[in-house]
Parts: C-alpha cells; sequence; structure tokens
C-alpha cells in the first residue's frame, strides 16, 4: 500500500507525538522524570507543573497496533499467563515489555518514575498498573474517580477527588520530581488548556456542516491526538488547533471534504454517521477505506470523547484549579452510565443530522462494550434511524475480519437507501 | 417478623436443612421471597449484585436483601443473549433474563454494587429497562485512608440510606442501623463459624452443602439466615460421616459469577476437600464485627476501609500486600493447593490471576488454574483436571 497522505496538522501532530518521545526515552541525560498514565482522566496539566513527562501505555498500544507488532506483543503475553479474554492493550503493553521495551522511536523505553494510576471510567486500568507495579517497583499513585452511576455528579465525588489530589497525588508527585507545587503554574497550564479545547470543540461542532469537512472518527483521532496525549496544556497544543482550524476553514471556504488517506478530499459524501467506539488500529487504513470508497462519512464519535466532553460544556478553569480537574475526570465518555450514553448520541445522530448510529463493538473493552446493544436499539427508537453493529478489536489482529465488517457494512448503507426511498415515497 | 422457614418445624439434620437451601436455590421464581414481601402490605424487595453490598442498611429500611447471583445453570437464557456481545460473561445476561421474564417483577429495587465494567453499566441498562424500579449503581472506595476514602464511603452510605428511605417512605433511625448491624455481626460469627468448621472437618460439612446454605442466606431474611446457621452447625456436628483421603485445597476468582453448583460438587467428587473458597463472599466482605455504639454509618465505613477481604474489585494500594490475604487464608484453612477458577471473559479475575498464581508460586503454594460460565455443562475435564491436582499434591505432600 503506498504511503498515506496525511493534512498539514496530522503531520504536525506526528512530530509532536515524536518529540514526546524523545523526551521521553532520553530521560537519562535530561534528568527529566517520567510518568505512565491513562487517557481518560490524566492529569497531564498538573504533571507538567511538575516537569514530569507523561508517557501513556494505551498510545503505545495503539502505536504498536498501527505499526503491526502488537500482535506478536499479545502472543507474548498470552504465552506468560495472560488470559486471551482480557483487555489487549493491557497485553500489548506487557508483550512489548517482554519484547525489550522499545519506543516507537526505536530507543528503549526507560523505566517510569511513577505511575500515576488516574483511574477514570475503566476498571482494566487498576489491574493494569497493579501488573505494571510488579514490573517496574516504582511509586504508584492512584487517583479514585466514581462512576456517573446516577447520571450526574455529585459533591461527594467531587470532593473525594479534590482531597485525593491534595492529599495524595499532589504531595506524590512532589516527592517524585523533588519539585515543589506551584499553584499557579498549575492554573497557567490550565488556561492554556482551555484555549485549545475550544478550538478542539470548534473543529469537532463542524461535522454539522453538509458537506463535513472533517471525519470525526477516522481523522478525529488525529484531532484529539494533542490534547488527549502529553500536550494539553502547553502553548504547543494551542498553535496545533490553531493551526487545525484554520485547515479545517480553508476546507470549509472550498467546500470539500477531509482528506482521505489517498489523497482526495472526500466531498462526495452520501451517507451521514454517527460511530460509536474506539476504532480497530492494526487494520485502520482498510478499515477507513471500507466506509469512504462507499461514500460514508463520520461526523460525530463517542471515542473522540474518552478523553473528555468538552462539547458538552465543560472547560479546565485556572480559577478552581483543583475542582476543574476532579470535575474533568468525572465528566470523562467512558465514566457517564449507559442511559447518559444513550442521550449524548441521540442527540448528535439528530445535531449533526446523521443517518444513524454505528456501533464498532471492541472485544476487548468492556467499560465501552458491555451494553452497547441496548444503546443501539434505544438510539435506533428513539431517533427513528437504522443503528448497525460490527464487531473488532483494537490491537488484536486476529480479531478484524475485513470481510465480515465490509458485509455489515455494506447491509447498513443498504438499509438506509431502504429508509430514504421509503421516507421520500411517504412524502 | 415473618419467617421464611418455620422454626417450629424447623430441620434439624443436615440434610433436611440442605434440602431446605437447595429448594431456595433452585426457585427462579423466588417464591420464598414473594411471600415474604405478600405477608405484610408495604413490605419491600432489594436485590444485590455482587460482590458486597451493605445488607444492614437494607435491613434497617425493613426491606428484604435479595443476592442475585444470576441464572445458574438451571435457566435457559433466550431475551438475555440479544443483549451481549459473545465475548461478555455469562452473569449479566442471565440477570437480564430473570428481569425481562419477570421474575423479578416483584423487586421495588435493585443494587449493583461496583465490581467491574459489566455490572456497573448493567446498572445504567436496568434504569432504562425498569424505569419503575429504583436501581443505584453502588460505588466503593478504592483509596483507603480513612480520612479520605472512608469519608467519601460514608458520604455514599448515606446516600443509599436516603435513596432506601424514598423507596420505603420510613425514616431509618441510627437505632435501626445500630440493631441490623448487631444481626448481621451475629450473622458474620456464625458464617465464619461454619467455615471454620468446614476447614477442621470437610468431610463433615462439604462444599456442596456450604455453598446452598449460604447462598440460601441471602434470600431470606437474616435472622433467619442466623437459626440456619446453628442448626446446621449442630446438626453436621452431630453427624458422623465418612473421611475420605482427600487433599485440602482452596478455590478463588469465584466472586462474582457464580460455577453451577455440579462444578462445585465435581471438584469435591475428583478428590478435593475445597476449605477456602470466595464463592458468593458478600456475607465474608467484612472479616470481623462492625461496632453497634457510635455513629452506625461511620462504623460500617470504617469496617470497609478496615476489615474487608482483598478481592479483585479493590485496589491493593501496596504492591507487598498483593495476594496477602489469599496466602493467609491458604494457610490459616491449612489448603495444599489452589484452584483458581474464573468466569469466562472475568476481567476482575482473569487479570488478577497472573499476580495471585505468582504469590502463590513464591509462597511455595501449587495451584492450577481454569475458566468456567454459570451454565457449564460438560464437568468431564473439570473433574480430570481437579484429579490431576489432587492426585500430584498427595504425591508430593
Ligand atoms: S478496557 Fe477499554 S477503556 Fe479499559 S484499557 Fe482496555 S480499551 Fe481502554
Ligand atoms: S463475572 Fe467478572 S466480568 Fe462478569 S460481571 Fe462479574 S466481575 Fe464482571
Amino acid at each position: 500500500m503506498s504511503e498515506a497522505v496525511k493534512e498539514p496538522s496530522m503531520l504536525l501532530q506526528k512530530e509532536m507525538i515524536a518529540k514526546n518521545y524523545d523526551a521521553i526515552t532520553s530521560k537519562h541525560q535530561s534528568g527529566r522524570k517520567v510518568s505512565s498514565t491513562f487517557v481518560p482522566g490524566n492529569l497531564n496539566e498538573l504533571l507538567a507543573s511538575f516537569g514530569i513527562l507523561n508517557n501513556l501505555p494505551e498510545i503505545n498500544a495503539i502505536q504498536n497496533g498501527m505499526r503491526k507488532l502488537s500482535g506478536d506483543y499479545i502472543l507474548e503475553a498470552e504465552k506468560s499467563g495472560h488470559s486471551e479474554d482480557v483487555c489487549t492493550y493491557v497485553k500489548a503493553d506487557i508483550g512489548m515489555m517482554g519484547k525489550g521495551n522499545i519506543a516507537p522511536n526505536g530507543k528503549p523505553f526507560p523505566d517510569p518514575d511513577v505511575l500515576l494510576l488516574s483511574y477514570t471510567g475503566c476498571y482494566t486500568f487498576m489491574k493494569w498498573f497493579e501488573l505494571l507495579r510488579e514490573e517496574y517497583k516504582c511509586p504508584t499513585l492512584m487517583l479514585h474517580v466514581p462512576y456517573e452511576g446516577d447520571g450526574h455528579s455529585t459533591k461527594n465525588m467531587r470532593d473525594y477527588i479534590v482531597s485525593q489530589l491534595k492529599e495524595v497525588i499532589i504531595p506524590g508527585l512532589e516527592q517524585v520530581s523533588g519539585v515543589k507545587f506551584d499553584i499557579d503554574r498549575l492554573r497557567e497550564a490550565l488556561r492554556n488548556s482551555a484555549k485549545a479545547e475550544d478550538d478542539l470543540v470548534w473543529v469537532l461542532e463542524q461535522g454539522k456542516r453538509t458537506p463535513s469537512p472533517i471525519d470525526a472518527y477516522f481523522g478525529g483521532v488525529y484531532y484529539i491526538g494533542p490534547i488527549f496525549t502529553a500536550f494539553r496544556g502547553t502553548p504547543e497544543a494551542i498553535a496545533y488547533y490553531q493551526a487545525l482550524r484554520k485547515e479545517v476553514q480553508a476546507r470549509i471556504d472550498a467546500g470539500v471534504g477531509p482528506v482521505t488517506p489517498d489523497g482526495s478530499n472526500f466531498s462526495d459524501q452520501k451517507y451521514r454517521l454517527v460511530v460509536e467506539g474506539p476504532p480497530n488500529w492494526t487494520s485502520f487504513r482498510d478499515f477507513w477505506k471500507m466506509f469512504y470508497d462507499e461514500g460514508a462519512v463520520v461526523v460525530a464519535s463517542s471515542y473522540t470523547k474518552v478523553g473528555g466532553m468538552y462539547d458538552l460544556g465543560f472547560r479546565h478553569d485556572p480559577d478552581h484549579p483543583l475542582e476543574s480537574l476532579a470535575d474533568y475526570c468525572l465528566g470523562c465518555y467512558t465514566n457517564r452510565n449507559l442511559p447518559t450514553r444513550v442521550d449524548i448520541l441521540t442527540k448528535y445522530v439528530e445535531d449533526y443530522q446523521a443517518d444513524g448510529l454505528l456501533i464498532n463493538s471492541i472485544k476487548s473493552c468492556n467499560s465501552f462494550s458491555a451494553g452497547q446493544l441496548m444503546i443501539m436499539k434505544e438510539v435506533e427508537r428513539r431517533t427513528s434511524k437504522p443503528g448497525a453493529f460490527i464487531e473488532t478489536d483494537l490491537v488484536d489482529p486476529r480479531y478484524f475480519s475485513a470481510a465480515n465488517v465490509k458485509n455489515r457494512l455494506e447491509s447498513y448503507f443498504q438499509m438506509i437507501e431502504q429508509k430514504r426511498r421509503g421516507a421520500a415515497r411517504a412524502a | 417478623m415473618n419467617a421464611i422457614v418455620d422454626t417450629a418445624t424447623a430441620p434439624t439434620s443436615t440434610a433436611e436443612i440442605i434440602a431446605h437451601c437447595q429448594a431456595l436455590f433452585d426457585d427462579l421464581n423466588f417464591t420464598a421471597a414473594r411471600a415474604w414481601k405478600n405477608a405484610v402490605p408495604g413490605r419491600k424487595v432489594v436485590g444485590f449484585l455482587p460482590v458486597y453490598a451493605p445488607l444492614e442498611l437494607i435491613h434497617a429500611a425493613g426491606c428484604l436483601p435479595l443476592g442475585l447471583f444470576g441464572g445458574g445453570d438451571r435457566m435457559e437464557v433466550i431475551h438475555g443473549d440479544a443483549y451481549y456481545q459473545s465475548y461478555i460473561c455469562r452473569i449479566p445476561r442471565s440477570t437480564v433474563e430473570l428481569g425481562v421474564t419477570g421474575r423479578l417483577d416483584f423487586v421495588d429495587g435493585m443494587i449493583f454494587p461496583f465490581v467491574c465494567d459489566v455490572i456497573r453499566n448493567l446498572s445504567g441498562m436496568w434504569k432504562i429497562m425498569f424505569p419503575n424500579v429504583w436501581s443505584k449503581f453502588f460505588d466503593t472506595p478504592q483509596n483507603f485512608d480513612p480520612e479520605i476514602g472512608g469519608r467519601y464511603y460514608a458520604a455514599e452510605l448515606q446516600e443509599l440510606r436516603e435513596g432506601l428511605q424514598a423507596l420505603t417512605g420510613r425514616t431509618i433511625s441510627d437505632d435501626d442501623i445500630r440493631r441490623s448491624i448487631a444481626l448481621y455481626n451475629d450473622n458474620r460469627r456464625l458464617v465464619r463459624a461454619v467455615y471454620d468448621f468446614r476447614a477442621r472437618t470437610p468431610w463433615k460439612a462439604p462444599t456442596s452443602e456450604v455453598y446452598l446454605l449460604m447462598r440460601a442466606g441471602l434470600m431470606m431474611e437474616v435472622e433467619e439466615h442466623n437459626r440456619l446457621l446453628s442448626a446446621y452447625l449442630a446438626a453436621a456436628e452431630a453427624e458422623d460421616r465418612p473421611k475420605r483421603d482427600n487433599v485440602r485445597i482452596a478455590v478463588y476468582g469465584s466472586f462474582c459469577e457464580q460455577p453451577p453448583l455440579n462444578l462445585i460438587k465435581s471438584v469435591e467428587m475428583a478428590g478435593c476437600y475445597v476449605v477456602e473458597d470466595d464463592y458468593a463472599l458478600v456475607n465474608r466482605f467484612l472479616t470481623e464485627d462492625v461496632p453497634v455504639e457510635g455513629d452506625p454509618i461511620a462504623a460500617l465505613a470504617r469496617a470497609y476501609i478496615e476489615t474487608s477481604v482483598e478481592t479483585s474489585c479493590k485496589y491493593v494500594p501496596r504492591e507487598e500486600d498483593k495476594g496477602k490475604f489469599h496466602i493467609e487464608q491458604v494457610k490459616k484453612a491449612r489448603a495444599e493447593g489452589v484452584i483458581y477458577a474464573t468466569p469466562s471473559f472475568c476481567d476482575p479475575a482473569l487479570l488478577d490471576r497472573p499476580m495471585i498464581c505468582r504469590r502463590l508460586t513464591e509462597a511455595g503454594i501449587p495451584h492450577i488454574a481454569f475458566k468456567y460460565a454459570e451454565n457449564s455443562g460438560q464437568m468431564q475435564p473439570i473433574r480430570e483436571q481437579a484429579g490431576t491436582f489432587a492426585d500430584s499434591l498427595k504425591l508430593w505432600s
């Protein structure tokens, strides 16, 4: 397959991520400390205020999935006693360690100085870091974020998170970094975050246009890259989102759709979809092609909300730094209860004038997947738009059946056509 | 209060007691709980799922706490499968089946305690499916500092109390809770006594019996269960049963979706005395008495923070403590080996398995692992595996 064509913002992002990997792998030269932490509910601004670098194991697993390395890593982990049933991100990570722990820049990952277990929206995180802790024997700081089981957060939840930040996380990070906590540095970072968040939301909301100048799933995973990883709160992230915004604006002005990996502008958009669930990474490009080949653009997705639901109005707030970190953690997509997820997806289908909801159900991920069939039925019922269900995995190539996925997508598009014809006849 | 078992004619032999428990266990229409509810107007039943819920609060609200542990292998799941993909464990689909087939239509409230993301998401599904049933996701703390996690948890308990008050329309006083705590302390003591008795003389208290005794206890009033436990202890002690040349083993990993009863029996038939397990943990989740003096909510919170068991739904703050609980229990029960038996697709048990098993290896405790589903039918492979394990333990002991 030819080299994928990338939008300028994608190239910029690639550079940023590479720069972060270089900073991580050169920690022994720079003397900087490195944390491992998760994407949902990550405390990037706080870590940065201590000068601590941020390494995200899910992002490493994604990188290894896209580079077709994850299959071997997963087998390696299964050989050493990890069950075939559990999340493949964990096994890709553990397998990578077993095979030399090499970062995408080809250099060995240094051991982390701290595991910051931001426990938001997914049970597996807790065990993942218990497993890593056995290997690294480094301090592990647990931030427990309660689940919004009744569909909203409470004062008690927020107070609990803030007191953990004050009593556990901040003192722990002070100890690891040797740097005293400076709330003004944190405020500054949060101010930066909010600016980037404004621009990200603007970009994601352009999916409401016809044609859509963005793909909110396949393109979306690039758009969220900097803010979901090590850059939220930095001036680089502000610059990135300004550049991205300009790029999208230029497409709006030209009346064209997003650029596909084949290099064409995807403007002939026959189907507008909302997608729920993470993508498959091992066949990412083939998967994407199945959509644009059929004229399907994704106008909104839930995956682009796992690291924060900015489109629902949340912004990091420099005037209430710790409380705002707590609210951020509580509000990430997978920390919302099922009825709320149904509400959100229904609203997306309506607001983005989509033809329906497509669920990519991930074998690995109970956090997303358990209950998705009901989500589909409910959203179908409430929007009167057809839904569809495909099943893949994140980084385990054994669970990506291209023929199957393609068949299902084709039938789905036929179903949408039928529905349209029915509606036209009725009109 | 109305008892499910009439104590005047209460069974006194182990066979009678267990037959009674088996009947309750087998009855997926929950006839006894329905009868309890119908006996007095206004009574409410509150269902709860694994692993731990503060039953004292449900009891203090005057409600019957009803343990719901899936459908086992006796129920055909027809609708439930349409709600879940093939790679998700069985218990949520059989619980949904119980709901959509009307078997839980008398249940007024449902508590979904934190154990993993599957039950967490099921709590939201319940809200959509049964909007008229009060349902609560009950999150327990993963921070075990009394001033942080303890304080948060006390407020969560208070919220649960208020939810139950709204459900029942009656105030739950501190004294109500204290009375319930005292009864559940009795229950914990009796439960421990039964398990200790089993560990001492496993041939007199087979696990297939003890299991039924405990499961049935989660479907009746605690007062009644206390009487039943005492009766069982007395009867089991008095009865003479042949002692076999079995090995002593512990079973871990079965804290949520339960193995079919046949599996429990198969392990015994393969030559193992199960002297320690984590089946349906709720009645031993707190390992000590909860103080009945002072603020009862604070007492329940503190008990959770300080004296609850180590199991997969809890974070272990210090690496060196991981698996310690299991090893101590194994030693206390003088088990010679461990069977790590987990439901298929169970993240908590399967993610923990390598860590716990590594600790067992370090402690020189032999172990094997297998997976099951609550509706597993074929027992032959399990019997063979457990039998081979028992033989190897005998060989090396
Ligand atoms: S279970 Fe899902 S949310 Fe959790 S680590 Fe795996 S992929 Fe991420
Ligand atoms: S059996 Fe395991 S995965 Fe399934 S609900 Fe229970 S704890 Fe969760």
